[in-house]
């Protein structure tokens, strides 16, 4: 029997490892430093939010308005802009836009005893709605060329886009707080029973107003970056990714239950599946094909967990029954 | 359990540290392969553009217009001797254009032909390539008008007013240039129609002296079917009743050249109906007679003169500047305020042709 214990944000560590030396046997032009550059500016508003979304799924909450809450933020800084005022003092006004859409959702889910996946595809609509209002149909662009810099270009001397710092710290930061702090380990403890947390005096309505509002403020930050990378604020942009986020989070071992999760295999889950694309692309498989690659593989990572507990009940059945031969045994002589 | 949650997390942080040194590693300097394929490229360009790799790269695959469009070109790859390849998004959005982008810089591609998905998001994605070295052109659709310093040229269907022109000419065909016309437009706000329509107004006076517009003025023989199908017949008939001896019908609107052919079929009215129609839609009425002639832009010269612009700007032979030319195939192409080359007259769809085109677009 295998003695290593290998859990699901391992394995996905492990494949983030296969995915980067499938596609450098794929393709001379996926390793190597431009690329990579590429490959974490494509993943970095989906990580941003990843990362608390995280946070709420593990409570057992969802948030399905992220990306609609992404382009409110995005479509309120543009409007600001046009409207004459400082893009600085813009930026704020989107993240204090991010802030309150994640607030109203968490208002609505702890005050108003609403289920949050019911809430949040109602706001999911009327966020995308709002920026409609805000911008009509016509995209702000022309925005500072300092500000797009920062947004699509490289700190200097290096491949790294200057998002890449933002993402870090932010990891950094959730990380910490998920697995070394007491609001950890209330959301942990919230997501395997809600009314045994709030027994032992966790305050649980506040801890997940909490957790939504962050939810948003994160998909605020997420629509500034998203902003600068485009050099535009459009009301129809981020369509979709919400999907593309949540499966992330649940590739990289999150159960969808609450409960249970590391902020590593997220991590490790969102960074693989932008490898995955770029190394396919660079194979040569079209837009199509890497559709049913990915669908295919976030199926294999719904299905997996169910497989491995199996086996691992399998085994676990198995050596007590070793236990109680043995027992026998020994009773015999 | 919180400790071994921070030993798993140490542990996977150690291996991504491990992948990010890989990856440092083997970073192979991009710049070194790109020279070289430069170089390479300098030394055969007298004889042909053998050497170049052409990225042609649409809103979204999966879209028969932009099939046609590639179809064109192919053709014009073939006929310089590069080697194209068709690649992009399978959703129309700037964002999922860009990684295709990213991909063509990674690639070393030499030159890019793109329909723009979103005229601001792909613009710093596009001034990388262009830093890259590679030779952009746009077409079918542009960059936003302040952005289009990060291409070389924008290959577009018609200046606006030719569109307008055109029909006038086509209408005049048809009726042997005598008689009162009308127009069915779309909505008496649609902005592309009204620049259309006012071109056609002094162009038809001037040029042909024994056609009018029924009811003695632009304006008086204007109607509107807002883009809606039926409104559009009950203008078709409001035209007929309140002007009977009315020669032809200009209807520059796909929805309303439509309706018209429907109505005058059903009718047996004897108006000639000519305007902007998809082939696809218009097919069974050029067929059985109904329409004579119809136009658009054809997405296949669209892609055609795109590949010959870039293939050109990269042999140093065309800079894109305004007043500049080149040519493509038979055709010779002007470069115009704002970058813009435009393929000349709106395509038409005949009996002769409607055959293939119906079943592109």
């Amino acid at each position: 029997m295998i003695r290593w214990n290998l859990t699901w944000d391992k394995g996905v560590g492990l494949f983030l490892i296969f995915a980067v030396l499938l596609g450098s046997l794929l393709s001379d032009n996926f390793a190597n430093a431009s690329n990579l550059s590429f490959v974490l500016r494509d993943v970095t508003e989906f990580a941003i939010i990843a990362l608390a979304m995280t946070f709420l799924i593990i409570s057992g909450e969802i948030d399905l308005s992220v990306a609609s809450t992404l382009n409110l933020s995005s479509a309120s800084l543009g409007f600001l802009y046009r409207a004459g005022v400082p893009f600085e003092v813009a930026i704020v006004g989107g993240l204090l836009v991010g802030l309150a859409c994640g607030l109203f959702n968490g208002w609505l889910v702890t005050k108003l005893g609403l289920p949050s996946l019911a809430v949040t595809i109602a706001t999911l609509a009327l966020y995308r709605g709002l920026s409609y209002a805000l911008l009509g149909n016509q995209p702000v662009n022309e925005l500072p060329e300092f500000w797009i810099g920062i947004g699509y270009g490289r700190i200097p001397g290096t491949f790294l886009p200057w998002s890449t710092i933002l993402l870090v710290v932010l990891a950094a930061v959730a990380w910490f707080v998920l697995h070394h702090t007491r609001y950890g380990r209330w959301t942990f403890a919230i997501g395997v029973n809600a009314e045994a947390a709030k027994f032992s005096g966790i305050p649980v309505q506040r801890t997940k107003l909490m957790l939504f509002a962050m939810t948003g403020l994160m998909s605020g930050v997420a629509g500034v970056v998203y902003t600068l990378r485009f050099a535009s604020a459009s009301p129809d942009g981020a369509v979709g990714y919400e999907l593309s986020i949540i499966a992330a989070v649940l590739f990289g071992g999150v159960s969808i239950a609450g409960g249970i999760g590391t902020m590593w295999g997220v991590i490790a889950a969102v960074l693989s599946l932008g490898v995955i694309r770029s190394a396919l692309q660079l194979a040569g498989f079209t837009a199509n094909s890497l559709l049913i690659v990915s669908g295919g593989l976030l199926l294999i990572s719904v299905i997996a967990p169910k497989v491995t507990e199996t086996l691992r009940n399998r085994t676990r059945a198995e050596s007590k029954d070793n236990t109680k031969k043995t027992i026998r045994e020994v009773g015999n002589e | 359990m919180n400790n071994r949650l921070f030993k798993s997390g140490a542990r996977a942080f150690a291996l991504s540290a491990v992948v990010a040194l890989g990856i440092a590693g083997c970073a192979s300097t991009p710049e070194a392969t790109t020279t070289e394929e430069t170089s390479s490229s300098t030394e055969t360009t007298t004889e042909t553009a053998e050497s170049y790799r052409i990225a042609i790269m649409p809103k979204a695959i999966n879209i028969g217009y932009f099939s046609a469009w590639d179809e064109g070109a192919q053709k014009a790859c073939e006929e310089l001797g590069a080697s194209c390849d068709y690649i992009g998004p399978n959703e129309a959005t700037g964002p999922a254009q860009v990684q295709f982008i990213n991909q063509v810089i990674q690639e070393g591609y030499d030159a890019l032909v793109i329909s723009a998905a979103d005229q601001n998001a792909i613009v710093p994605a596009l001034q990388e390539a262009a830093a890259a070295g590679i030779t952009i052109v746009t077409s079918d659709a542009d960059v936003a008008a302040e952005s289009a310093d990060a291409r070389l040229v924008t290959v577009l269907p018609s200046a606006a007013d030719r569109i307008g022109t055109a029909e006038v000419d086509w209408v005049a065909e048809e009726i042997g240039e005598e008689g009162c016309v009308t127009i069915l437009s779309a909505a008496a706000t649609a902005a592309n129609q009204n620049v259309w329509i006012a071109a056609m107004g002094p162009y038809l006076e001037a040029t042909y002296p024994n056609m009018s517009w029924c009811g003695g003025d632009l304006e008086s023989a204007t109607f509107y079917g807002d883009d809606d199908a039926t409104k559009s017949v009950e203008q078709f008939n409001a035209i007929l009743s309140q002007y009977p001896d009315v020669a032809g019908i200009i209807a520059p609107t796909t929805v309303g050249v439509l309706a018209a052919a429907q109505e005058k079929k059903a009718k047996g009215a004897s108006v000639a109906v000519t305007g902007l129609g998809l082939p696809s839609e218009m097919a069974p009425y050029i067929e059985d007679g109904t329409i004579a002639k119809v136009g658009l832009w054809n997405p296949i010269d669209l892609g055609y003169v795109a590949v010959y612009a870039a293939v050109l700007g990269m042999n140093g032979e065309f800079d894109g500047s305004v007043g500049s030319t080149f040519s493509a195939g038979e055709g010779s192409y002007e470069v115009v305020e704002g970058g813009i080359a435009y393929l000349g007259d709106p395509f038409t769809f005949t009996i002769d042709n409607i055959a293939t085109f119906k079943e592109i677009y």
